[in-house]
């Protein structure tokens, strides 16, 4: 019986010829990584286990990213605590509030060059499964799991069957990843890849750009997915390529393909042309609508994250805003997820683009997307977000609604003061 | 090992935002989270669950979040046991690792009720409704599982494996 993508990784890091669905199997891992919320609590873990020194310093990725900058007392504390360790464990990879590198988890670690095709990486934060659009595996954990790996560079996994997601055809313009997936959660429910990969084929994944596979890939939880993954090609490698030429250069990655043979207990067709703008209303990311038929008003709009915080979406929205402006009463809040992104937009005169348009601009943090800080709802207070949830109280009050959108109808609802699609701009 | 106890019955699909808000995740103390547990969509569950109390609900239990706060803030509630219909996989390796008992079983997940007095066996899957009379039967866990639950946890089990070695 042939492997599929996912497997092939899996057997390799585990040192055998093959594996198949339902083996448990201990892999090695090539990056493993923790935020400022669920990587105090592995420390402690780490500490009580008399763990000592990491597995290896370059390896293990820390990122505070939650509730930074500081938004009190108490998160400063919890970053103070993974900065100590950092320090003290001289991990390479820790990126400070206002380095070059710094920014959200999983808009960082694959544009700083640390994730390559065929890497095995889990991370204590469940958007960890964006790097399958690279062709890597890899999945999100909690902090117990964090401390051990970070103790032995090593994890244990149940080898899971797949869903094959066929993409066709060419997405109409301004459809994004972001649609893609939420169409697909929509399909097949908030468990519908429950223990699950979605492992993606077909020739519309040539119209997808980087920033769409690493959007549709980092949502593949919201379907109960371990792990979401495109196969590599020119569009992958041209990526690779500059985030980190040396590693490139030196070929120091690895190409795996799904076997002809490889089972899929489920196939699943999408017809990307067909896909409208989409967006989910509350209270659960599978509650998707065409978003033409919703018109619902609103009160906040957020741009921004590790699904849509990438240069694309941020140069995208600032396209649509050129000319424009936020509807009196509505608040636009555009956070791009990293400090390179930042940077790129502010030389590439998008900020100003923004803050012309009447949107606050702010530095790189997950803030409003998990009701942290930086955009909180109120009571009956309703928000268009390029976020990945909208569960009960998800950005706020326990009565405030998320509606998740890709950035062209988040952008257009801004500016519409309802939820609108950008045909009608 | 058994556990024995009051249900609170819950849904499909509840997500650790609800059983505990990222809001009160500046704190991974369980005397802390405790407080807080499931407070968005059951506001009374703090005052009225007891030592032993049991979970049960429907499908996809824990999805969301790889938060560990959130079977840290379930366990330190006092419940002793979650059953579901299944359970999201992070919430799933999360609870193992730190020791909250869990159980996939569809049938108990439909026909407990809230309110109901149920004993679980973990050994044999078996649980029974006292209330009833009725029994069902779940889902074992695989040996591998079932050696970290006996080791205790995650970290006893690493601990005791590297001994091995």
């Amino acid at each position: 019986m042939g492997m599929t993508m996912t497997q092939k990784i899996l057997a390799s890091h585990a040192g055998l010829p093959e594996v198949k669905a339902g083996d448990l199997i201990e892999a090695k891992l090539d990056r493993v990584l923790g935020n400022d919320v669920t990587t105090p609590p592995a420390i402690k873990v780490f500490e009580d286990m008399g763990a000592g020194k990491v597995f290896d310093k370059d390896r293990v990725c820390l990122v505070p990213d939650h509730f930074t900058p500081n938004k009190d007392i108490k998160s400063a504390e919890l970053t103070k605590c993974m900065r100590c360790f950092a320090r003290q464990q001289e991990i390479t990879n820790y990126y400070e509030l206002g380095s070059k590198g710094m920014g959200i988890e999983h808009v960082i670690l694959p544009d700083n060059g640390l994730v390559f095709p065929g890497d095995l990486i889990i991370g204590a934060d469940s958007h960890t499964c964006t790097y399958g659009a690279l062709g890597a595996f890899s999945t999100g954990v909690g902090s117990t799991d964090l401390a051990c790996a970070m103790a032995s560079g090593k994890t244990w996994f149940k080898v899971p069957e797949a869903i094959k997601v066929v993409l066709t055809g060419k997405p109409s313009d301004l459809i994004t990843g972001k649609d893609i997936i939420l169409h697909i959660i929509g399909t097949i429910g908030v468990d519908g890849a429950l223990y699950k990969s979605l492992e993606f084929f077909g020739d519309g994944i040539s119209y997808l750009s980087m920033e769409s596979r690493l959007t549709i890939c980092n949502m593949a939880i919201e379907c109960g997915g371990k792990n979401g993954i495109f196969p590599v090609d020119d569009i992958t490698l041209s990526y690779i390529s500059k985030t980190d030429p040396e590693r490139y250069s030196a070929g120091d990655y690895k190409v795996y393909e799904a076997d002809p043979d490889a089972e899929y207990p489920e196939v699943l067709e999408v017809d990307l042309s067909a896909i409208p703008f989409t967006v989910a209303l509350p209270h659960l990311p599978s509650n998707t609508r065409d978003a033409s038929t919703v018109g619902l008003p609103i009160d906040q709009v957020v741009i921004g994250s590790c699904t849509n915080g990438r240069y694309e979406d941020i140069a995208l929205a600032a396209e649509l805003f050129r000319g424009r402006h936020v509807a009196p009463g509505i608040r636009c809040i555009v956070i791009p997820g990293s400090q390179r992104v930042y940077r790129r937009a502010l030389d590439e005169g998008m900020l100003a683009v923004f803050d012309d348009a009447g949107c606050v601009i702010s530095t790189p943090t997950c803030g409003p997307c998990l009701g942290g800080h930086m955009g909180i709802l109120a009571e009956g207070e309703r928000c268009v977000s390029t976020t990945n949830r909208n569960f009960v109280g998800r950005m706020g009050h326990v009565g405030s609604e998320v509606i998740l959108s890709g950035v062209p109808v988040a952008v257009a609802s801004a500016i519409k003061g309802r939820v609108a699609v950008p045909t009608e701009l | 090992m058994k556990a024995e106890g009051r249900v609170f019955k819950y849904q499909d699909n509840v997500d650790t935002d609800v059983i505990i808000p990222a809001r009160h995740l500046t704190s991974a103390d369980p005397e802390q989270l405790k407080l807080h547990c499931m407070e968005d969509i059951d506001p009374s569950f703090v005052s009225r669950v007891t030592p032993g109390d049991i979970m049960v609900a429907g499908k996809n239990f824990g999805c969301g979040s790889s938060r560990e706060h959130a079977p840290i803030a379930i366990k330190a509630s006092g419940i002793s046991l979650v059953i579901a219909s299944d359970f999201a996989r992070i919430f799933y390796r999360n609870s193992i690792n730190v020791g909250l008992p869990i159980m996939e079983c569809p049938e108990a997940s439909e026909k407990i009720s809230d309110g109901d007095i149920i004993c679980a066996d973990f050994d044999t899957g078996i649980i029974e409704n006292r209330t009833t009379g009725e029994t069902y039967r779940a889902a074992p866990f695989p040996d591998f599982i079932k050696k970290i639950i006996d080791c205790g946890g995650l970290v006893p089990y690493t601990q005791s494996k590297d001994k091995e070695v």
